[in-house]
């Protein structure tokens, strides 16, 4: 090309207005003349295409045989196992895509290879005539003067207060979507019931922990004592009340002023639900003793409180402080100091409550 | 209607075909539909039928929503499975994931059903945003089409709404997961966030309700929208009549292509059995949507890897690239006792919240700067455009950077990278992507101009070398019909407009932003070639002409 090159960018001032300004351009030279497909000349092309879309539509039958075949002969009885389950899938899929596939092309072949394809050229109108617009701005004019309401102001403003309210018992109606949030979400199942103290157990079958199963460098997932008993609401509490529990070397641990014995002997219980939008940490990186949580990737290092070091969230873990029963279970011996889960409006002011 | 019939003499029809069709005809008068819309044009290319795979796969949806509502039950009452999928058997979950199971295990075609439902679904919002993407590049948004873009924008809003409450309804344990993630997004809405939190779930989450309220709206409210919206997004295409791209014999005035009936309606009607195939085709060999792997939702365990649909994946991603404490700088405060959650908030609204302000008013906003009020029909090439099409460009890498995001741990996983630095990178990019987009973009389209401007001028290149009598060697360039050429240089290269004072000779500040904006809009750009600048050419490589002339001739045999 080289030295042929001579498109570089205009300066700007060389054009004064949008273009509207004509530098002489290339005239329009219409509609290209059609050409004729094979088809069109050739009868035994056309005969050839005729046979190819009724090949087209015949696939089509044999897809909804297919179909109904896959449908009516594979039995999914009691004992059906996935791989049956697939086959018939695939069958069906196969089947109704075979039919409607045949249909479809044969339809568009139908109409590529044989209908005329000449392009018709057709004139745009007007979206609106000004005719019209004069007699609708009349007749808007006649309707307003009709109503009178340009001359009675009362009627006007009183309509409008009228209306403003109307929509309240709209809105109001709803009240009763849900209860009230109360302080429901500053607490958990882990608050000592009748003051005896929750055992830590195992999730899901509940069963407690001795201090003695917890090796060093393991981690369980925990839920409060009497949560699978519960019928009412057991989901919520599980919601707000499931705890990853591991043991470390207690000196790695850095337990800060007021939460030594939050621990026993390096074993340590952190809320499972992320303080980002809630979704379950349940991520233990042993060697490194970080908490990751899948969804967002919000890391929690376990040997400082679990403070955030990576990710979206915001806020260390709560952490939930246990200690060893009689019988050497674990138990939790308060609730969280603090609301679990994500942040939301009211939860600086649950907080103060909790360490009232 | 033969000759003989006058205006006193009713016409009677002869055959049973047509005494029935005048019957209907004489009661609501079908004759002038068809004769208004039995003939009408439209334009044809391949670039239109995306909005028609939006259509067609929301009638799919429509379908098969129809048969799995027959068989889905969507309570949150507890009981045990008892179905033919052994792994689950005997396992507490809810109802409405039990009717899951069964439609997948138990009902024949159940699966099929479910499997074309959610694969229509993602080709649904899909189709609408690659048909979004379409109209924006080629301008199709302009005057007097600006209505009918914002309601596309409505429906990819409620198509993503339709999907997300689909999607939560299996109650399975990735779903349950998704809608744990929004219900700590809506809390982190100050003031009343934890209210809509209880309003929506009735109660803490997950509760008992939320599923069966998701099913109102997903088969109910959120359809009978969209049909409306589409309904009337289909209304002002007939009004509008369809754009068409620029090329010999197109111009604002007329629509060129087919008629309706009969080849445009063959084709379009045809083309919905094709989509239908297609979506058989995936549903019928590729799993989606697995529910019995995950098992019945609880808010102990979670699967690594997890997504969500790919439409909601913008906002993960952008949650994820938020960080939440930089050195010591936490995003969470304390403002007046209250809890203000800026790494939750932020990263869930603003982004989407701009993306959309930014696509409603954009028609606006480029006739703000162009003061362009005349009527378009015919489209932009995109390259044509250069600024336009690198603000889109720009703002797709924005969200595709978000996009990705949402897949960090993927990358990582299936790249053998960091994650951390796959979430650094995307940081960067999430700021650089659309800034790179957008002058690497800018410089292609005025590339292409330029190379368009020189076939125009020149000729296509033959890819023949000839050695002329004196030595010199140069490539022989064949020139161009005069059709060919005119879609080359049919098309209008606005400059900027500088500001210009109202009529009381003042020019405001806001049109002083107007020139500068039109300045940056349009100072690079590439006229298209005149008629003397190829009458020049001409005079330059005559002898090449000639030659490629003769060249020509002794082809064609």
């Amino acid at each position: 090309m080289g030295n042929h090159s001579d498109g570089s960018p205009n300066p700007s001032g060389a054009v004064a207005t949008a273009g509207q300004e004509e530098v002489e351009k290339f005239q329009d030279p219409g509609l290209p003349p059609h050409r004729l497909r094979l088809a069109d000349t050739d009868p035994k092309a056309a005969k050839r295409a005729e046979r190819q879309v009724a090949i087209l539509f015949g696939i089509s039958v044999i897809g909804t045989v297919v179909f109904l075949i896959a449908y009516f002969a594979i039995d999914l009885g009691n004992d059906s196992s996935i791989a049956t389950i697939r086959t018939q899938n695939l069958l069906l899929g196969l089947g109704t895509a075979f039919a409607m596939l045949g249909i479809g092309t044969g339809i568009v072949h139908w109409a590529k290879a044989l209908m005329p394809d000449h392009e018709v050229s057709e004139e745009r109108h007007a979206i609106r005539t000004e005719d019209d617009r004069k007699a609708a701005v009349r007749i808007v004019d006649d309707i307003i003067e009709e109503t009178g309401i340009k001359r009675r102001p009362l009627i006007r403003n009183s309509l409008i207060g009228a209306l403003l309210l109307a929509p309240l018992p709209a809105l109001a109606v709803f009240g009763d979507l849900g209860p009230r949030p109360d302080r429901k979400l500053a607490h958990t199942m882990w608050a000592p019931q009748d003051g005896k103290l929750k055992r830590l157990t195992r999730d899901p079958d509940g069963t407690p922990i001795k201090a003695s199963d917890v090796t060093i460098g393991s981690a369980f997932h925990v839920i409060p004592e009497g949560l699978n008993e519960l019928h009412e609401g057991k989901l919520n509490e599980k919601a707000k009340a499931v705890v990853l529990l591991m043991r470390l070397n207690p000196e790695s641990l850095n337990p800060s002023p007021g939460r030594e014995n939050w621990g026993y002997n390096g074993i340590v219980a952190y809320s499972k639900i992320c303080t980002h939008v809630g979704c379950p940490v349940a991520l233990y990186e042993q060697q490194t003793h970080h908490l990751l949580c899948p969804c967002h990737q919000s890391t929690f290092d376990l040997t400082q409180e679990c403070k955030v070091i990576f990710g979206p969230a915001s806020r260390p873990l709560p952490q939930l402080p246990i200690a060893v029963d009689a019988e050497g279970y674990l138990v939790a011996t308060s609730d969280f100091k603090e609301p679990v889960g994500p942040s939301y409006w009211e939860r600086d002011e649950h907080e103060r409550l909790i360490n009232s | 209607m033969s000759a003989s019939s006058t205006a006193d003499v009713p016409y009677v029809a002869k055959t049973k075909v047509g005494r029935f069709t005048n019957f209907v005809d004489e009661r609501v008068g079908g004759s002038g539909i068809l004769r208004e819309f039995g003939r009408k044009v439209f334009p044809d290319h391949w670039s239109f039928m995306f909005g028609e795979v939006a259509l067609y796969s929301f009638v799919i949806l429509l379908l098969s929503g129809t048969f799995l509502t027959f068989f889905f039950d969507p309570s949150m009452a507890e009981t045990h499975y008892q179905g033919s999928y052994t792994p689950l058997y005997n396992v507490e979950m809810s109802v409405a994931y039990n009717s899951s199971l069964n439609i997948s295990f138990d009902v024949r075609g159940g699966l099929f059903m479910r499997q074309v439902h959610h694969w229509s679904a993602l080709l649904f919002v899909a189709s609408l945003s690659v048909h979004m993407l379409r109209v924006f590049f080629t301008g199709a948004f302009r005057k007097p089409r600006e209505m009918n873009w914002v309601v596309g924008g409505v429906l990819l809003i409620l198509a993503m709404a339709a999907g997300f409450t689909g999607y939560s309804l299996p109650d399975d344990l990735l779903s349950g997961n998704g809608l744990r993630i929004i219900d700590g997004v809506i809390k982190s809405i100050p003031v009343i966030g934890t209210y809509i939190s209880f309003f929506l779930f009735g109660g803490e989450f997950p509760g008992t309700a939320i599923i069966g309220r998701l099913y109102v709206l997903h088969i109910l409210l959120v359809p009978a929208i969209i049909l409306l919206m589409i309904v009337i997004h289909l209304f002002m295409v007939v009004v509008h009549k369809h754009t068409q791209y620029p090329g010999p014999g197109r111009n604002d005035g007329n629509v060129v292509g087919y008629p309706l009936g009969p080849v445009y309606a063959a084709k379009a009607g045809g083309f919905f059995f094709i989509v239908f195939g297609v979506i058989a085709l995936m549903a019928a060999a590729f799993t989606i949507n697995p529910i019995w792997n995950y098992g019945p939702y609880d808010p102990s365990p979670v699967s690594a890897g997890t997504q969500p649909d790919w439409y909601i994946g913008f906002v993960d991603g952008a949650l994820r690239l938020m960080p939440g404490v930089v050195n010591d700088f936490h995003f969470e405060y304390i403002v007046f006792g209250h809890t203000l959650t800026l790494n939750v908030l932020l990263p869930a609204l603003v982004p989407a919240g701009i993306l959309f302000t930014v696509l409603f008013t954009y028609p606006w906003i480029e006739r703000w700067i162009t003061k362009d009020d005349r009527e378009h029909h015919v489209l932009d090439r995109p390259r044509n455009a250069p600024t336009r099409t690198a603000i889109g460009v720009a703002g797709f890498t924005w969200y595709c950077v978000m996009w990705a995001a949402a897949g960090s741990d993927l990358i990582a996983t299936h790249f053998h990278v960091a994650l951390n630095d796959v979430t650094y990178w995307l940081r960067a990019l999430f700021f650089l992507g659309p800034i790179l987009a957008f002058i690497v973009t800018k410089r292609v389209a005025l590339a292409l101009q330029r190379k368009d401007r020189e076939i125009a001028l020149h000729g296509r290149e033959t890819g023949r070398i000839v050695r002329l009598p004196h030595g010199e060697f140069i490539e022989v360039h064949a020139p161009l019909d005069e059709y060919k050429r005119y879609r080359l240089v049919g098309f209008e290269s606005l400059a900027p407009l500088p500001a210009v004072p109202n009529e009381h000779g003042v020019v405001t500040r806001s049109e002083k932003r107007r020139a500068a904006l039109s300045k940056w809009f349009f100072e690079d750009r590439v006229a298209p070639a005149s008629p003397a600048e190829l009458e020049a050419a001409h005079a330059h490589g005559h002898h090449e002409a000639i030659e490629a002339g003769a060249d020509q001739k002794s082809l064609t045999h």
